[in-house]
């Protein structure tokens, strides 16, 4: 079994008197593309942000590439981050620089790079995510909803990340987009050994690149297994997720496609 | 983690590559690259065997050198993930936009100053404009009790008015005590210190009163008001409003308006008794002027006309404020930069328009006498 690299264990966050995670344990494994699925409002975003140490937990410990976050000095804990590239929900793109400076923005922050190779690494991870060129002069107000989902995948590539966090990044893609999101996860992962931890709600991307699944349901992490041995679970929410009208022709299609 | 090298072997015709191609060897190997490139031709075979990790930067890297040397110019040994990313990187690539030329600066100055005249009449129109839109809204809804937003109303006026107390009574008791200082220091020469009084309340009663609340008013509730409906704009809510067949001038600017028109003239009335008490307080103690001698002259010698110069003007400035607030909100396009610039822009705006109003006044009234 290969390295873990992102370890939770015993988390709890809690709004006021609403708690959103008991006792949730999870562990992700270097090189794997982990789908995290649940109902809206069942917690995955607020998993995300406490994992990248953006939601202080009220109980429990997360570990990122074996360091724990809470402990870890500042100088690690910067480095840590930079091993992480992060896709919000919303984009959360900067709204007064343009897409390529967006993308640049990291880069640029790392120093030592010369200004044309930054140009060229930005240029490329906007080709990357599927934007055409002139969208790199444009500022995220004048994007599409799925141009900024797009700018955003580009920037969270912009460093060569280690893990490589996503919020449902297809959601509001088109299928065709999706499809070749799906493709270029696939291949950042073969190549450069990439993790990724991916929420999404889309079941064709479930089915097409996770090599593992963690459903999200009751505060906890149900289950986190292989696609496989999560559909056969008993539990109604879980049924009710892939067995429903959806789940089935999405199952459908990724079977009819490893056939072809 | 192994530096990454790129050497030309002995015979010129095979560049060895080694070593991981990631980003963070990339300042280095952009040098090398660099350096390189000229020395490749079309039959240079690249010896990719002995890289080690490869990531896009690193890709982006390998293509740049292999561009020169053409397609002939063969990339060995590269493992079939490895080849895969450099494939995508490949299709991916295209060159960054060239940046729009600089036009000189003389022209770029010129064009400076001819653009910022136009915004300035644009915007005296727009405002003109604007002040048209909230005047006949409000008469539109003033007969229509149901279209009143009482709640929002006076969450605004406990916002702008009531939160506001204590910053504008410190602040006119403060300029009330400088003030009599002054005063003090010039009349004494002429033996007329218990003027004093008079420079007082003539100042506050008139101009600093209603003025120091105008300035304080603009740079608390008029900045807020702009950042709100700004913000509100970037995000696409003032669309929404309108989607549900509401008007943004009415759910938004008639409440901040009503709210302005109300907490104003109490506020400034608060600072004239302040500016006043700070005015009375260096009196009493410093020039020695009795409590009751204050009180006398204050009564006898300060007509009431005074203090309604200067109430008029709290209800103009306070409609000017919200008008001037909200419009710059309304402004706002897509980013926070430009929530930022037009905050600026709706304090500056409304502190020069208070102020030059101010003197118009000032001018009409020695006119008419008052
Ligand atoms: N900052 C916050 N303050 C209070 N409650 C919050 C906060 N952030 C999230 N919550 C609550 O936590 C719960 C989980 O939210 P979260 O954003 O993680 O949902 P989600 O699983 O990502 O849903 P979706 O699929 O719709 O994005 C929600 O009930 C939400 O209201
Ligand atoms: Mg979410």
């Amino acid at each position: 079994m290969s390295e873990t690299v992102i370890e939770v264990r015993g988390l709890r966050n809690q709004f006021g008197e609403q708690v959103v995670h008991e006792d949730l344990d999870l562990d992700v494994r270097r090189g794997e593309i982990i789908g995290v699925v649940g109902g809206s409002g069942s917690g995955k975003s607020v998993l995300l942000r406490s994992i990248i140490g953006l939601n202080r937990p009220r109980a429990g410990t997360v570990r990122l590439f074996g360091e724990d976050m809470a402990r870890v000095s500042a100088a690690q804990r910067h480095a840590i981050e930079q091993r992480c590239g992060v896709l919000f929900q919303n984009g959360a793109l900067f709204s007064s620089l343009t897409v390529a400076e967006n993308v640049s923005m990291p880069l640029i922050e790392r120093r030592g790079l010369p200004r044309t190779l930054i140009d060229r690494l930005a240029a490329l991870k906007i080709g990357l995510a599927g934007l055409p060129p002139e969208a790199g002069a444009k500022f995220p107000s004048e994007l599409s909803g799925g141009m900024v989902k797009r700018a955003a995948l580009a920037r969270s590539l912009a460093l060569d990340p280690d893990i490589l966090f996503l919020d449902e990044p297809t959601a509001g893609l088109d299928p065709i987009g999706a499809a070749a999101f799906d493709q270029l996860i696939l291949t950042l992962r073969d190549s450069l050994g990439l993790t990724v931890f991916l929420i999404t709600h889309d079941l064709d991307t479930l089915y097409t690149i996770c090599d593992r699944v963690a459903v999200l349901s009751q505060r906890r992490v149900l289950i986190n297994a292989p696609l496989a041995e999560v559909e056969r679970q008993d539990d109604p929410w879980i049924r009710e997720y892939f067995q429903g009208p959806r789940g089935r022709a999405a199952e459908h299609a990724a079977l009819a496609a490893k056939r072809t | 983690m192994q530096p990454a090298t790129a050497t030309l072997a002995a015979d010129g015709g095979r560049v060895t590559l080694s070593g991981d191609w990631v980003l963070a060897q990339a300042p280095a190997l952009a040098g090398q690259v660099e350096r390189l490139r000229p020395r490749l031709d079309a039959s240079t075979v690249l010896d990719a065997s002995g890289i080690g990790r490869l990531d896009t930067a690193g890709a982006t890297l390998l293509l740049r050198l292999g561009e020169d040397a053409g397609d002939t110019a063969r990339l060995d040994g590269l493992g079939a993930h490895q080849r895969e990313l450099l494939d995508a990187v490949a299709r991916a690539v295209h060159a960054p936009a060239a940046a729009p030329p600089r036009p000189n600066g003389v022209v770029e100055l010129l064009a400076n100053a001819g653009k910022a005249v136009e915004n300035f009449w644009h915007d005296l129109i727009e405002l003109v404009g604007f002040v048209g839109l909230i005047l006949s809204e409000l008469a539109g809804s003033v007969w229509r009790p149901r279209r009143w937003r009482v709640t929002s109303l006076f969450f605004h006026i406990e916002q702008t008015g009531l939160n506001a107390v204590p910053i504008v009574a410190l602040l006119s008791f403060l300029v009330g005590a400088v003030v009599a200082f002054l005063g003090a220091t010039i009349l004494r020469d002429f033996g007329a210190t218990v003027f004093t009084v008079e420079l007082i309340s003539y100042s506050f009663l008139r101009e600093f009163g209603v003025l120091l609340t105008a300035i304080m008013v603009a740079g608390r509730s008029g900045s807020a008001f702009t950042a709100q409906i700004g913000s509100m704009k970037a995000r696409e809510e003032v669309d929404a409003i309108r989607t549900m067949g509401l008007s943004p001038v009415q759910v938004l600017v008639l409440p901040r308006v009503l709210a302005l028109l109300i907490s104003m003239p109490l506020l400034s009335f608060l600072a004239m008794i302040a500016g006043i008490v700070g005015g009375a307080m260096v009196c009493v103690y410093v020039l020695d002027i009795s409590p009751g001698m204050f009180m006398y002259r204050l009564q006898e010698m300060t007509q009431a006309r005074h203090f309604w110069v200067g109430m008029v003007k709290a209800p103009l400035f306070a409609f000017l404020i919200a008008a001037i607030g909200c419009l710059e909100g309304f402004k706002v396009s897509g980013s926070a930069e430009s929530v930022g610039a037009h905050t600026t822009s709706s304090v500056v705006q409304s502190i020069f328009v208070v102020i030059l109003v101010d003197a118009l006044a000032a001018i009409f009234f020695m006119e008419i006498g008052w």
